[in-house]
């Protein structure tokens, strides 16, 4: 998902009690939704976006104009990044820019609880960290017209050099990644590459060598197994995306990234071609050998498991070890290793990894202050922005350079030795998990039957095909496309 | 006298009336308003499209899942609760037979009242994080630990498709059964303990005095936890989503209708369709409330 701090370790037991008291008022015995998420009466929204927000002179310093009094709101989902590069770095470099601005700072963990009745009503913030397993619809809000279009964003000067627009500062695909309808509405910000997790202290002690093929991969959860380790791992019960993204990203190196595009483009029998049933099939093989019981665990119950040495490989993305970094004991050293080969024939090499921006910050639409907003973004897309957050969040932004010289830690080290070694071999983002949450849904569920042995990759193949037909035929779901 | 009455009554009646037309009514008028338009939840005005919400209900796969396991818990888990909270509860009151005269419960009848009710106190969401570990799939759940000791293979209660259902159906049975027991004994002691004497004189056994006695002077009690029970099969929301795997799964065995409803509002941001989905259990609900009144309506008996 594009929601990579809302990896499911952060549905805490709270968290969940908190969620219950607030949906048992809404879906009660009877029918569903009532009062709490009504809409507000009949009557049409306060028109908050036609009173023009107040704004200041336009100058090189302010290319929107924003006001130098202007309150600002921001929302941040306080997930596996925490919400301390918030306050800590970009709301004082904020204030620093408009001494005179308040800025008010709001953290939670359920987005689209928090920000779902605002929108509804027309009070929304300034600005969003929109992810999080409760993220809002990004499609669905764009649809409403309720999100701001950042062309120019992208197109204002850098802070670092006033010379270069801001798109000229990040990693090539950022501003792509982030296209709805084919015009960019949100900014995605964290670079995450995906892969296989392990300890290579343990990998090391053990003389063991990540796999490169499938046909290793089946030898080496031989070899693991036989050391009273499980090979492979993934909590089934709120993380299946993780193994799903190794089926697509095993599939995309098969096929090569046309495949992901046709996928998010709903493209007839996608799911039914070759490389997606050989991928699926593969990686069903590798299923066998987890333990039935992972099915009903949560990510955090499978996580612990591989920080107490007892699992070799577990699929993530490059969020994990900042996640776990109070976990993990201390001679406990992540690196990454991109999935195996699937045949000889690959359209990728073994090298290829999943690295793309994420992580999706947006400025609605009907904002007070959505100067401010694109503002605030332009300010974490500063090399000093983007640092500090690297800083406080351990995880790499998309604006190139920005973590330069800063220490890595073991598991950034190797994600960046990683990406060296695939050089132009990067699989593509997927867009359907935001754009078609149902689909996704739908693949969550048949991955944890494939994986835990329940259907076929047939089978998986056609119930996939089925539901993106689906999709495709339902009138109410708007159709989006990309082309790379 | 009569007439300053009527402004005592009306003042009384006026604001529960008031707040139930404001939170019950309205919000369910805006339900059916709701259904029939394609609001995703984000603007304020919705547009119009009729009934084809409903018609899209029809062939959802996913929808009629729900609804059958509804059709499973509405047999499954009052009739199960029923039995054994009459059990209970007939043995706490009259199990022990007579003595000084008077029907008794068995020994330490008092205590087990209250253990019977404590689940009842604890909150929903608890007992759904109690028995996530209860049911845990590996050797470290409390029952597959204990099964484990006696040689027995962990047991897959919450991922076992088709045994997920039943593992919660057992978590509310084993919640609602000490609300029972206490309805009940309540129903069994405005009993008139001539009726159990005067059968004991004749020489009626346990056996007869429970199904001959007790069972018929019990049936409008009865009646009422049939429709409590059968209202609360309509819901298990909390439990659902507290205890099974991706929501509802494995593979839609454990989903119900409040779980979808409200995953196609907050994840597919479909709140029209969501309110299609809350317009049809709402039906459900009122059919099976009514028909329950209706199928087991009997005579009074007068004592």
């Amino acid at each position: 998902m594009s929601n990579m701090a809302g990896t499911p370790g952060d549905i805490t037991r709270r968290q969940m009690l908190r969620r219950i008291g607030l949906t048992a008022l809404i879906a009660g015995p009877g029918a569903g939704l009532l009062s709490a998420c009504a809409t507000s009466g009949t009557s049409p929204a306060p028109a908050t976006s036609a009173a023009p927000s107040a704004s200041g002179a336009v100058s090189a310093a302010n290319p929107f104009g924003v006001a130098a009094d202007a309150p600002l709101e921001v929302v941040i989902f306080k997930g596996g990044l925490g919400d301390s590069y918030a306050t800590e770095v970009h709301e004082p470099l904020y204030k620093k820019a408009f001494p005179k601005a308040t800025v008010k700072h709001v953290a939670t963990q359920q987005i689209a609880q928090t920000l779902q009745p605002r929108f509804a009503s027309g009070e929304v913030p300034d600005m969003i960290a929109n992810s999080g397993t409760d993220l809002m619809d990004n499609g669905a809000l764009q649809q409403e017209g309720q999100l701001l279009e950042l062309t120019e964003l992208w197109d204002a000067p850098s802070i670092d050099d006033p010379s270069k627009k801001v798109r000229d500062m990040v990693a090539p695909g950022t501003v792509e990644s982030g296209l709805i309808a084919n015009k960019p509405y949100l900014m995605n910000y964290v670079f995450s590459a995906y892969g296989l997790w392990y300890d290579s202290a343990l990998f090391e002690k053990n003389g063991w060598t990540p796999p490169k093929t499938f046909e290793e991969f089946k030898t080496f959860c031989e070899k693991v197994k036989a050391a009273g380790i499980v090979p492979f791992a993934y909590a089934g019960k709120n993380a299946s995306y993780y193994a799903y993204w190794m089926i697509l990203i095993s599939a995309a190196k098969i096929e090569g990234n046309q495949l992901l595009v046709d996928i998010d483009n709903l493209v007839d029998g996608v799911w039914k071609r070759e490389s997606v049933k050989q991928s699926a099939a593969a990686w069903a093989e590798i299923g066998k050998y987890m333990d039935k019981s992972f099915e009903g665990l949560i990510h955090t119950e499978v996580q612990t498991r591989q920080n107490q040495g007892k699992i070799a490989l577990y699929p993530s993305g490059s969020w994990l070890e900042n996640e776990q970094s109070s976990q993990i004991p201390k001679e406990f050293k992540y690196a990454l290793t991109p999935t195996p080969s699937v045949t000889a024939a690959d359209a990728m090499p073994f090298e290829a990894i999943r690295a793309a921006a994420g992580e999706a910050y947006i400025v609605p639409a009907k904002a007070k202050n959505p100067k401010g907003g694109l503002e605030y973004l332009r300010i974490m897309l500063s090399k000093e922005g983007a640092r500090g957050f690297t800083q406080k969040s351990g995880n790499i932004t998309v604006v190139t350079g920005a973590a330069d010289g800063l220490e890595l830690s073991p598991g950034n080290a190797s994600l960046s030795a990683a990406q060296t070694a695939a050089g132009v071999n990067i699989v593509t983002y997927s867009s359907f998990e935001n754009w078609y949450k149902e689909l996704e849904t739908e693949l969550r569920k048949h991955t944890n039957a494939l994986m835990f042995g329940r259907i076929s990759a047939d089978e998986f193949c056609d119930r996939m095909q089925k539901a993106a037909d689906k999709s495709k035929a339902d009138s109410s779901i708007t159709k989006q496309n990309r082309t790379v | 006298m009569r007439h300053g009455r009527y402004p005592f009554i009306i003042g009384f009646l006026a604001a529960p009336v008031l707040l139930y037309v404001v939170f019950v009514v309205s919000p369910y008028l805006q339900a059916f308003y709701i259904s029939l338009t394609d609001w995703k939840g984000v603007s304020a005005n919705p547009r119009f499209i009729g009934l084809e919400n409903f018609s899209r209900l029809l062939d959802d796969e996913v929808f009629w899942a729900a609804v059958r396991h509804h059709g499973v818990l509405l047999l499954a888990m009052p009739l199960v609760t029923i039995v054994i909270a009459l059990f209970f509860s007939f043995l706490l009151n009259l199990g022990g037979g007579q003595r000084g005269g008077r029907m008794t419960g068995i020994g330490g009848s008092q205590v087990y009242r209250v253990i019977f009710f404590l689940p009842q106190v604890l909150a929903v969401a608890i007992v759904g994080v109690l028995f996530q570990t209860i049911y845990r799939p590996d050797g470290s759940g409390v029952i597959n630990g204990l099964l484990g000791k006696i040689g027995i293979e962990p047991v897959g209660w919450l991922i076992e498709p088709g045994l997920a259902l039943w593992s919660i159906i057992g978590v509310v049975v084993w919640q609602a059964v000490g609300f029972y027991v206490v309805l009940f004994s309540a129903g069994m002691s405005s009993i008139p303990s001539d009726v159990f004497e005067a059968a004991a004189l004749d020489g009626a056994g346990r056996f007869t005095l429970f199904f001959k006695i007790t069972l018929p002077l019990l049936w409008d009690t009865m009646q009422v936890a049939w429709v409590y029970l059968g209202i609360a099969a309509f819901d298990c929301f909390a439990l659902v989503q507290v205890l099974s795997v991706d929501r509802g799964g494995p593979d839609n065995s454990t989903t119900v209708l409040p779980m979808e409803i409200w995953r196609t509002a907050f994840n597919f941001s479909k709140f029209g369709y969501a309110s299609a989905m809350g317009v049809a259990l709402f039906f459900m609900t009122i059919t099976f409330a009514a028909l329950t009144l209706r199928v087991t309506r009997r005579e009074r008996i007068e004592f």
